[in-house]
């Protein structure tokens, strides 16, 4: 007897159906709404890639055309024309620190909240409340955010965090009062972030810890965090990137001056977190045609430069977390 | 029955079988009658005292006014259908039954003579630890898991050289060691299910407990995986006592010494596992062994 193979391989062989027919057969069987459903998914997909590579190409053939190592490494300098405006060094490290500060305050709030909110106040009502505080945190444009700042930096209390002007009248803009509005930004990503996390860690785990004689304290810091790990991690890395993308705190709460401008009779370090300066993105908007600046080249290659520090650190944080996290998925 | 019986402790489980006269309740869905337990069990040292207790989630009593023992070196099985109160019975031994909202329980259970409710809760619970039905490993190396039960009963955390021998015992004795000892930084995620269930009963010993619970441990596992930890069991038995929840009615005979019948949440019987099966006394008893219900 000769062995037949059981089921002739697709498109193998002579005489078979072609894999177009086979296709076509296939979806003769579809629902017309399933078909147009099939075809709208793959155009969304298609249209969204094309969309954002684009985007990438024409930053990148405008932004890189201008930049250079020399554009990132030197002080930006008040001029007339675009050649006499020096670089970008001062909004570069503005943005960093921005980031840097607005993430030390909403990574231990946001996850604190969320752990609080998980795994402590579980159906009570100042649970609930805290939820939709944050969510209306969310909601709020950051303009609104940075108006209402302003107003309380502003006071006469708050002087220690500005410049406060010889009469005692307080400036209310400096990098610590605009790093922390911007933590308000990043907090509700983080907080989410990481109480989607606590929520998908199934019971049973907890209870083995409990059953161990664990006390909660112990279960937190030793099962439920590392649990959640990565989405602490997605969570930290939405918010740098909208810290990094915000416009309107950073003019009205950082002074949005061309150049870092440490406060006087300070300490160092101290001097820098009173004092004013700016970021890659009111730097982009001053020099944009919009803004009374005058170098929409520099513009361009200053908005890569924040795709590509946002950029990476994304890849920085899923790297970190992919090293450290290697086979700890949960069982479900 | 001779309430003299003076056996060398501890004494042959299969003798104390025959030996003991079994509580029996009848009808069974009606509540037990309470009957002080020395009654029905002459010898074996009592490590734990199930004494009338009620345990109720909101105003529904999901177990009825039970009163068992747990001595030393013997498995006690508890058997029935769904629902019956086995595993709530077994939450409320080491008081995990607190962390549902609503549970309650009346009545006391006592650990060496001291009521559990009077011992602060990580302490019982490292007297009385744990395995449960799903093999639940923490997201963490295997050497962290079993460590991790020791590592946090003291404000000054010992250091790995320190660790490293309880831990190795403690994976001896859930007969784990030979398979893992050469990577003990393997994520313990990795492990096979009955492996990753030899694990948690590794962390479960790493405490040194007095009392092992184990909730339908071998539910989720193979055939083989279930032989090996029935093997495990049996062994185990000589060290401490265990109170094992099945679903599987060969199981309970295998490996229990004592069984107990719950039908819902009622104490229907509690035997030894011999007579118990092959003599059950309560209507209720011979028909759940016998498969017509359950």
């Amino acid at each position: 007897m000769t062995s037949v193979p059981l089921k002739p391989r697709r498109g193998s062989g002579t005489g078979g159906p072609s894999r177009v027919a086979i296709l076509r057969r296939e979806l003769s069987e579809w629902r017309i709404i399933d078909l147009i459903g099939y075809a709208g998914a793959w155009i969304a997909g298609t249209m969204l890639a094309l969309i954002a590579f684009g985007l990438l190409a024409f930053l990148a053939v405008k932004g890189v055309s201008y930049l250079s190592l020399d554009l990132v490494a030197s002080r930006p300098e008040p001029g007339i024309d675009q050649s006499q405006t020096g670089g970008i060094l001062d909004p570069v490290i503005g943005t960093l620190l921005m980031i840097l500060i607005g993430t030390a305050w909403a990574l231990p709030l946001g996850v604190g909240a969320a752990l609080w909110v998980v795994e402590y106040g579980k159906g009570r009502r100042l649970a609930r409340a805290v939820e939709s505080a944050i969510e209306v945190v969310a909601g709020m444009p950051s303009i609104v955010i940075a108006i209402f700042g302003l107003a309380i930096s502003q006071m006469g209390f708050m002087g220690l965090f500005s410049i406060t002007a010889e009469g005692g009248a307080v400036f209310g803009r400096s990098f610590l009062i605009a790093g922390t509005a911007m933590s308000l930004i990043a907090l509700p990503l983080i907080f989410s972030a990481t109480r989607e996390g606590l929520l998908t860690v199934p019971n049973h785990i907890r209870e083995a810890s409990y059953a161990l004689g664990k006390t909660q304290a112990a279960t937190i810091r030793r099962v439920l965090l590392p649990s959640v790990r990565s989405n602490i991690g997605t969570g930290t890395a939405l918010g740098m990137g909208r810290i990094a993308g915000d416009t309107a705190i950073i003019v009205i709460l950082l002074g949005a001056t061309l150049r870092i401008q440490p406060a006087e009779n300070a300490p160092p370090l101290v001097d820098l977190l009173r004092g004013t300066g700016s970021t890659l993105t009111s730097y982009v908007y001053n020099n944009s045609p919009a803004g009374e600046g005058n170098a929409p080249d520099k513009a361009y290659a200053a908005g890569f430069v924040l795709l590509v520090i946002v950029l990476l650190l994304n890849f920085a944080i899923s790297a970190v977390l992919q090293r450290r996290g290697k086979g700890q998925e949960l069982t479900r | 029955m001779n309430p003299t019986m003076s056996e060398a402790f501890p004494p042959p489980a299969r003798r104390i079988a025959l030996d003991r006269a079994p509580t029996i309740v009848a009808p069974p869905t009606s509540p037990i009658r309470h009957t002080p337990i020395d009654d029905a069990v002459p010898v074996g040292r009592e490590r734990m005292l199930v004494d009338g207790v009620t345990v109720s989630y909101g105003d529904a009593p999901a177990v009825k006014n039970v009163t068992l023992p747990i001595r030393d070196t013997e498995v006690l099985a508890l058997i029935g259908p769904s629902g019956c109160g086995k595993t709530t019975l077994l939450r409320t031994l080491n008081r995990l039954t607190e962390l549902t909202a609503g549970a309650s329980y009346t009545g006391t259970i006592s650990i060496d003579g001291e009521n559990v409710r009077h011992l602060p809760v990580t302490h019982l619970r490292r007297r009385v630890s744990m395995v449960f039905q799903q093999p639940n490993p923490f997201p963490m190396s295997i050497f962290d898991n079993v460590a991790y039960a020791i590592r946090e009963q003291a404000r000054r955390a010992p250091g790995k050289a320190e660790l490293a021998p309880k831990v190795e015992s403690a994976l001896r004795r859930a007969g784990l060691w030979d398979e893992v000892s050469h990577d003990l930084d393997r994520p313990a995620l990795r492990l096979s299910g009955g492996q990753q269930q030899r694990l948690c009963i590794a962390r479960a010993l790493a405490v040194e407990p007095e009392v092992l619970l184990m909730d339908e441990p071998c539910s989720a596992l193979d055939p083989k995986s279930t032989m090996v930890i029935e093997e495990l069991i049996r062994e185990l038995r000589k060290s401490l006592s265990v109170v094992i929840v099945t679903h599987n009615l060969q199981q309970a005979r295998r490996v229990g010494d004592h069984v107990a019948f719950m039908y819902l949440g009622d104490l229907v019987e509690y035997a030894p596992a011999e007579r118990l099966f092959t003599d059950p006394q309560a209507e209720r008893t011979r028909e759940y062994v016998a498969g017509t219900f359950g």
